[in-house]
C-alpha cells in the first residue's frame, strides 16, 4: 500500500514537471490529459481536480473534455487491454463474432474489466491495418486475420502472465 | 548539418545528393544493393521490424556492409501481401516475407545473384510469378502522385526526400513567386479538398489570404476517423516531408508563420515519423526562423486528437486544438475568416497537402491534365472488405469502380458475387452493380447518392446484408455524434432503432417511409457535415436495395442470411439419417421426430425444426455429424 502511495505521488510530480517543462496552459488540456492517462493509466476524479487547479480552469471543464473524447477513461483498466477492431473492413470480415467470442470466454461485456483486474475488453474503430482484417490488439500488439478459433489461442498466450 | 542559409546552399546540397537514390531508381549498373522493407502499420504488425533487424544482422555476419544497405520504407500499398521487401537496383518485389526468409534472400539474391522464386507475387489469373513491382496488375493502372514517395524513400531521412525533388517546390516558391502567384497556381491546378467535401483548394487559400489579420494559422487535418480509410496515415508514415513542405508553402501563400498538425492519437507510428521530419527540417533551415535566409519564417507543431470522429469537421477540429470539447459551430464564419483562436485559419487534409509540392514541381497545367473536367488529379482509395487485393491504390479521377475492383483489386474474395461498394465511410453511400461503370469523381459520386469522402472503399459481396450495413454505419454515427444539435443526437438514434427493429424481424410496413422522411429531416437540419451526411448510408441502401428491406419486413427473411433473428435453420431431408443427435442437443426442444422415413436409413425417421420454438443458437448445426442442418 505504501508503495502504491509513493507511486501515485511520483506520478503527480511527473505530471507537474511535464506541464511546467512545456509551459502548458489551458489550451493544452488535451495534451496534459494524454500524459496524465499515460502515467496513471486512467483519469479518476482526483487527477482531474489536480489538473484543473494546475491549469487554473474549472474542474467541470476538465470533466467535459474527459467525457467527450473516447480515448480518455475514468475507469481503471486491466493489465491486458484487448481491443477488437470494429472498423468497416474488419466488420465485414466478421469482427463482431470475434468480439462476442471474447465476451463469452471472459464472461464480461465490451467495455468491462474482469474481476481479477487482468483483462479489459474494448472495441475501437480502425487501426488502419485493414489488410489484416479482422484485427485484435492486446496492449498494442496486433493479431491479424483473427477468427473465432484464434480467440482461445490469443487468450492462452496471456494465461500464465 | 548546419542550417541552410540561402538558396545557393540548398542547390549545392541537392546537387551533392543527386546520386543518393540511384540504386533505388535502378539506373546504375553496380554491385551494390538496397533492401527496402515496408514499415507501415500493417506490415509492422506482421513483424517487418524484426525483418529489418534480421537483415542487418545477416549483412554484418556476411561482411556485406559496404555492398548492401537495409532501409525502412513507407507503405507500398499492397497490404494484402505484406510484409513487402523490395531489392534495388533490380526491382525484385518479394511478398509475404517472414523472418526466416531473410537468410535465403541474402544468400540467394544478394550473394548468388538469383531471384528467390517462391517469394515472388503469383498472378492468380495466370498462376505465373511476377518479378517486378510495375508488372503486377495491382500497380499497372495506378498513377501515384500523393503516394509518389511512399515505398520509395526512407521516411526518416530528409536527404532522400531532397534527392527525390523534395523542397524544390518550396525553393521555387520562395525564390520566384509572390503569394498571389502561388494561390493562382493552386487554383489553376483544379485541386479540390481530398478529405471529404471537395472544396476547391485554391479558393480556400485565396479566402484565407484575403482575411486581414496580423496572425494566421495553417492546419493539417490528420484526424482520419473514417473507419476503413488509412491513406492519410500511410502518407504521414511514408512521406511526412511532403506534408511539411506543403504546409510551409501554404503558410507563405496566406501570410502565416505557424502551422499545426492535428493527428489522431491512434497513429503512434505516424506521429513518430512526423516528429522526426519536423526536427530534421528545422535542422536544415527549412522550417523555423528565416527559412533559407529569406524574411519568411514558419514553424509547425503537433496536436493530438483523443478519439472523436466529429473532430474531422474543421470547426470541431479547431475547438479541439484549443483544448476544448470538439463540438462544431455554425458556418459562417468560416475558418478562413475566424478560425483558431479567432484568427484566419487554413485547414487542409493530409492528402490534399501531399499533392501541393507535386503541383509546383510539374506545373498546374500538367496536374490539371489528369482527371475529369471538374475533378483534377488523382485520388487515393483504401480498398478493403471482400476483395482479393486489400491495400492503398491511387488512380486518376474518372477511373471506374469496375477498373478499381477487378483490374487493380483482383476481384471479389472467394469467387463470391459483387453486391455493393461503399464509399465515403459513414457519410457516404452504397453503390450497386448498375453504377459500377460510372467514372468516379466528386460530382458523379454525389449524383448517385454517395460521396468521395476521404476515400474509404469497402467492397461487399452477396453474403452482406445491406440493412445490417446501414445499421452498422448508423451505430457508428450515434456513437460519434457530439450531441450538440437535436437532429443528429436524437434523429440518428431513432433511425438506428428502426433499423434494429427491422433486423430483429419486428419491422412494420410504414417503417420504410419513416426512415426516408426522418433521414431527409436530419439531412436538412443538422448542424455540421457529420449530421447532414449521416443518413446517406440509409438512403442509398434504401434506394438500391429496397427489396432487401422489404424481405426483412414482409417475409421476415434476411436474404443474405446475416440477421440472426431472421435466420431459419433447416434440415436437409436428403442428408438426414435420423440419428436424433440434434433433437437431444437442442436446448429448447424445438426439434421433433416426424413419421417420414429417412432416405438414407429406412429404420429411422427424419427430424424437423419448429421455427416458432427455435432460438437460433446454432447448436444443432454444429452437432449434426452429416452437416445436414444449415441456415
Amino acid at each position: 500500500m505504501a508503495d502504491n502511495q509513493e507511486k501515485i505521488s511520483a506520478n503527480y510530480k511527473a505530471l507537474d514537471q511535464f506541464i511546467e517543462d512545456n509551459n502548458y496552459s489551458s489550451h493544452d488540456l488535451i495534451a496534459v490529459l494524454h500524459e496524465a492517462q499515460r502515467l496513471f493509466t486512467y483519469l479518476p476524479e482526483e487527477v482531474q481536480r489536480h489538473i484543473a487547479k494546475k491549469l487554473s480552469i474549472p474542474v467541470s471543464k476538465v470533466y467535459g473534455v474527459v467525457s467527450f473524447y473516447s480515448f480518455f477513461t475514468m475507469n481503471k483498466k486491466g493489465r491486458f487491454v484487448i481491443n477488437v477492431c470494429l472498423g468497416t473492413a474488419c466488420f465485414v470480415r466478421g469482427s463482431d463474432k470475434i468480439l462476442a467470442e471474447f465476451e463469452e470466454q471472459l464472461g464480461i461485456k465490451c467495455g468491462e474489466t474482469t474481476e481479477d483486474g487482468k483483462y479489459t475488453l474494448t472495441s475501437l474503430r480502425c487501426v488502419g491495418a485493414c489488410g489484416l482484417a479482422p484485427v485484435v490488439q492486446v496492449n498494442g500488439k496486433t493479431y491479424g486475420n483473427a477468427t473465432v478459433e484464434t480467440v482461445k489461442e490469443i487468450l492462452a498466450e496471456y494465461q500464465e502472465q | 548539418m548546419e542550417r541552410l542559409k540561402s538558396f545557393e546552399e540548398f542547390l549545392t546540397l541537392s546537387k551533392n545528393l543527386e546520386g543518393l537514390l540511384d540504386i533505388k531508381k535502378g539506373n546504375v549498373d553496380s554491385d551494390k544493393y538496397v533492401i527496402s522493407v515496408c514499415s507501415g502499420t500493417g506490415c509492422q504488425a506482421s513483424e517487418s521490424k524484426e525483418i529489418v533487424e534480421t537483415f542487418n544482422k545477416l549483412i554484418k555476419e556476411n561482411h556485406l556492409q559496404d555492398k548492401v544497405k537495409c532501409l525502412i520504407s513507407g507503405c507500398f500499398g499492397f497490404c494484402e501481401k505484406g510484409p513487402i521487401v523490395k531489392i534495388s537496383p533490380d526491382h525484385a518485389f518479394y511478398v509475404k516475407v517472414r523472418v526466416e526468409d531473410c537468410e535465403r534472400i541474402i544468400k540467394e539474391h544478394i550473394i548468388e545473384h538469383h531471384t528467390v522464386e517462391d517469394l515472388l507475387y503469383v498472378n492468380p489469373l495466370t498462376n505465373m510469378r511476377i518479378r517486378k513491382q510495375e508488372d503486377i496488375p495491382f500497380y499497372k493502372k495506378q498513377h501515384r502522385i500523393a503516394l509518389r514517395n511512399c515505398g520509395f524513400i526512407n521516411p526518416e531521412d530528409i536527404k532522400e526526400y531532397i534527392a527525390s525533388s523534395g523542397y524544390s517546390s518550396l525553393v521555387k516558391v520562395l525564390q520566384s513567386m509572390t503569394p498571389e502567384d502561388v494561390i493562382k497556381e493552386v487554383t489553376d491546378s483544379g485541386l479540390r479538398g481530398r478529405g471529404g467535401g471537395g472544396f476547391p483548394t485554391g479558393k480556400k487559400w485565396a479566402l484565407t489570404r484575403a482575411s486581414n489579420s496580423e496572425k494566421k494559422y495553417v492546419i493539417c487535418n490528420a484526424d482520419e476517423g473514417d473507419p476503413g480509410a488509412f491513406m492519410d496515415r500511410s502518407i504521414m508514415e511514408g512521406d511526412p516531408f511532403s506534408v511539411i513542405e506543403a504546409m510551409t508553402i501554404g503558410g507563405y501563400a496566406i501570410g502565416s508563420d505557424e502551422g499545426v498538425i492535428y493527428i489522431r492519437a491512434e497513429y503512434p507510428l505516424a506521429v513518430g515519423r512526423l516528429k522526426i521530419a519536423i526536427e530534421q527540417a528545422r535542422k536544415f533551415g527549412l522550417l523555423g526562423k528565416n527559412i533559407l535566409g529569406t524574411d519568411f519564417s514558419f514553424d509547425i507543431h503537433i496536436k493530438f486528437g483523443a478519439g472523436a470522429f466529429v473532430c474531422g469537421e474543421e470547426t470541431a477540429l479547431i475547438h479541439s486544438v484549443e483544448g476544448e470539447r470538439g463540438e462544431p459551430t455554425i458556418k459562417p464564419p468560416f475558418p478562413a475568416v475566424a478560425g483558431l483562436f479567432g484568427k484566419p485559419t487554413l485547414v487542409n487534409n493530409v492528402e490534399t497537402w501531399a499533392n501541393v509540392p507535386y503541383i509546383f514541381n510539374v506545373g498546374a497545367k500538367k496536374f490539371a491534365s489528369i482527371g475529369t473536367e471538374k475533378s483534377k488529379g488523382t485520388k487515393v482509395f483504401a480498398l478493403a472488405g471482400k476483395i482479393n487485393n486489400v491495400g492503398l491504390v491511387e488512380v486518376p479521377m474518372g477511373t471506374t469502380l469496375r477498373e478499381i475492383i477487378y483490374d487493380i483489386g483482383g476481384g471479389i474474395k472467394n469467387n463470391h458475387k459483387f453486391k455493393a461498394a461503399q464509399t465515403g465511410g459513414p457519410s457516404g453511400g452504397c453503390i450497386a452493380e448498375d453504377n459500377i461503370d460510372i467514372p468516379i469523381d466528386y460530382d458523379n459520386l454525389t449524383s448517385i447518392g454517395s460521396m468521395m469522402g476521404s476515400g474509404g472503399l469497402i467492397v461487399m459481396d452477396d453474403t452482406d446484408c445491406m440493412v445490417d450495413i446501414a445499421k452498422f454505419y448508423l451505430g457508428f454515427t450515434v456513437e460519434e455524434s457530439c450531441g450538440k444539435c437535436t437532429p443528429c443526437r436524437i434523429g440518428n438514434k431513432r433511425l438506428y432503432e428502426i433499423l434494429e427493429r427491422i433486423c430483429n424481424g419486428e419491422g412494420e410496413e410504414e417503417d420504410l417511409e419513416k426512415l426516408e422522411s426522418l433521414s431527409n429531416v436530419i439531412k436538412d437540419t443538422a448542424l455540421c457535415g457529420l449530421g447532414q451526411s449521416s443518413p446517406n448510408p440509409v438512403l442509398s441502401t434504401l434506394k438500391c436495395f429496397r427489396e432487401e428491406y422489404e424481405a426483412h419486413i414482409k417475409d421476415k427473411l434476411c436474404p443474405a442470411k446475416k440477421c440472426k433473428a431472421l435466420a431459419r435453420y433447416h434440415i436437409d431431408d436428403n442428408l438426414c439419417v435420423g440419428c436424433g443427435n440434434c433433437a437431444r442437443k437442442c436446448p429448447v426442444e424445438a426439434i421433433y421426430k416426424t413419421d417420414i422415413k429417412s432416405k438414407r436409413n429406412s429404420k429411422l425417421f427424419l427430424y424437423q425444426i419448429d421455427d416458432h420454438k427455435c432460438i437460433r443458437c446454432g447448436t444443432c448445426e454444429s452437432n449434426c455429424p452429416l452437416k445436414a442442418i444449415s441456415l
